[in-house]
């Protein structure tokens, strides 16, 4: 008989200075983004300068939460932490703001996710006091 | 062939004159130190060059393997030099290493260069990212969704790809499949039974699009190469191999961060390396092109120009890149049956350089006198291109 041995634990965000507000915002289900007052583009992820104009006016405004399945890829061989969650759908949604994030896109049937698909966010709680942006087919 | 490009440049000072791999397989005896020493000992006796005549180190290991690689290979081996370089690509960072390697001697910083790997990933662990870092962004914004590294990076491009320009499995099947063709001749290759495109489509999916004979084999193993100047290489033991064209570059790290998928960093080197050398893709007799998964290979063959963007399953798809097909393409088995022991952009300069000395034996391409490798590192982070040539440009 062998000991089962414990399975390792799921890769969690640890929030620092620079993305603190973002996984606070998750919390109160708002998804938020930084946006350069300089340039007006939207960043993602958040950083301590913009990437397009090198100003550090950068200001943390809410998201409308809506956006595209960018891709996406149906995971069978999940990696250490996810192995019974799966299969599961990681993919990159370009929010209706601009910037693109990795997600988790939810569905009864994972058959019904395409690229392209309008999809809306809501927020998973995943331990340790931080809740995760995943989205899903827009109702 | 014409010569157009600019004359003269550093890439004229330099030649590759010795290549090898160290064992490949399966290693529990052996430390990453240990292949990164046998390839180079094998690389230096293949280009008669003796060890205390390196005084450039190029080196990079797996990811959890050795810190500081080109101090620490250097410690090892031996050698003192006055001109290190670790810069870490990751799959590519070889090509890289022999641009590198050329622009140093060139500048007369050092004379005889030496670029090594060595990687135990397969007995000894080291998979790539996930992690609790959370200095790093994708650490934080990546790594909690659980998208398995690498082949779910490469399945969001796949799947990118198939949306775009219709490719499919079949297509992509293709290249596993003819990679494993040339294995067949390939007596140092890792898997050499035959499999068909039914194999690659019905074996286990890993992550949608991409199943497991689409994924790059994980092996332990190493190589090297050997550079020097043009006047050293009138002395080797072997014919010179002569640098027409080189190019480096990246888009991003991590795959959030790429701008479009399916464009891969060799949209900018391809061009670059081509124009160095004065030439067209149609002039090139072999190509060895990163076979991190199948989907990596028909981007970057689309991407240096070989087919219009998009094209590459059907490029692909009538065995033109199989033994005796019009396109002789990673003949010694790829990463999908050869070996790939972590990064495998060195094996490709390796079988470059062999293809144009006409090393190869039954899977020689006949003639061969131009050679293109290219590697692709990261998450289709970055990537190097390196022409080369049997004869001077
Ligand atoms: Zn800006």
């Amino acid at each position: 008989m062998s000991t089962p041995t414990p399975s390792p634990a799921k890769p969690l965000p640890i929030p620092n200075t620079e993305t603190a507000p973002f996984w606070d915002a998750a919390r109160e289900g708002r998804l938020l983004v930084q946006r350069c007052r300089a340039c007006g583009e939207h960043i993602f992820y958040p950083r301590l300068l913009c990437p397009h104009c090198m100003s550090d006016a950068l200001e943390w405004v809410e998201t409308s939460g809506r956006g595209t399945v960018y891709s996406f890829t149906i995971v069978h061989k999940a990696p250490p932490g996810f192995r019974d969650e799966a299969p599961y759908a990681v993919g990159l949604v370009d929010l209706a703001e601009g910037p693109r994030l990795m997600t988790r896109i939810l569905a009864d049937d994972l058959d019904r996710i395409s690229v392209g698909l309008p999809v809306e966010v809501s927020f998973t709680s995943a331990g340790g006091g931080i809740d995760l942006p995943v989205f899903r087919a827009c109702s | 062939m014409t010569r157009a490009g600019p004359r003269d440049d550093f890439r004229d000072r330099v030649a590759i004159v010795g290549v090898a791999e160290s064992e490949l397989g399966h290693l529990p005896h052996r430390t990453e130190l240990q292949l990164h020493a046998r390839a180079a000992k094998r690389a230096l006796d293949d280009a008669g060059i003796a060890k205390s005549e390196v005084d450039g180190i190029l080196s990079i290991g797996s990811a959890r393997g050795v810190r500081f690689p080109s101090m620490q290979v250097a410690e090892y081996l031996g050698i003192v030099p006055s001109y290190s370089d670790s810069t870490s690509l990751g799959g590519c960072s070889f090509e890289a290493y022999v641009q590198h390697a050329a622009m140093a001697i060139a500048a007369g910083l050092c004379s005889v260069c030496l670029i090594t790997y060595g990687s135990t990933q397969r007995t000894g662990g080291g998979s790539f990212g996930g992690g609790a870092e959370p200095w790093l962004p994708a650490s934080q914004f990546e790594a909690p969704y659980g998208l398995p590294m690498m082949a779910g990076a490469y399945a969001l491009a796949a799947q990118r790809h198939m949306h775009l320009y219709g490719t499919t499995r079949e297509q992509l099947a293709r290249v596993a499949v003819a990679a494993r063709q040339w294995a067949a001749m390939n007596p140092l290759a890792f898997r050499r039974e035959p499999i068909t495109v039914e194999d690659v489509l019905a074996s286990a999916p890993v992550s949608s699009p991409l199943h497991r004979l689409d994924c790059c084999l994980v092996t332990d193993g190493g190589g090297a190469v050997v550079v020097t100047s043009r006047e050293r290489a009138r002395d080797t033991a072997k014919a010179p191999v002569y640098l027409w064209g080189s190019a480096e570059s990246h888009n991003q790290t991590s795959i959030g961060a790429m701008p479009e998928l399916t464009v891969t960093p060799a949209a900018i080197t391809g061009p670059r390396a081509f124009a160095g050398a004065g030439i067209t893709p149609a002039d090139i007799d072999v190509a060895q092109i990163y076979d991190s998964f199948t989907i990596t290979v028909l981007m970057t063959l689309e991407d240096l120009g070989f087919c219009p963007k998009g094209e590459g399953g059907r490029f692909v798809g009538d065995g033109r890149i199989a033994p005796g097909g019009a396109f002789p393409m990673n003949t010694q088995g790829g990463g999908l049956s050869y070996t790939h022991p972590g990064m495998f952009g060195i094996f490709l300069i390796t079988e470059a350089v062999r293809q144009l000395r006409g090393e190869c034996g039954e899977r020689q391409v006949a003639g061969a006198r131009l050679a293109l490798c290219h590697g692709t590192g990261g998450a289709l982070s970055s990537g190097a291109t390196l022409i080369l040539g049997s004869e001077p440009r």
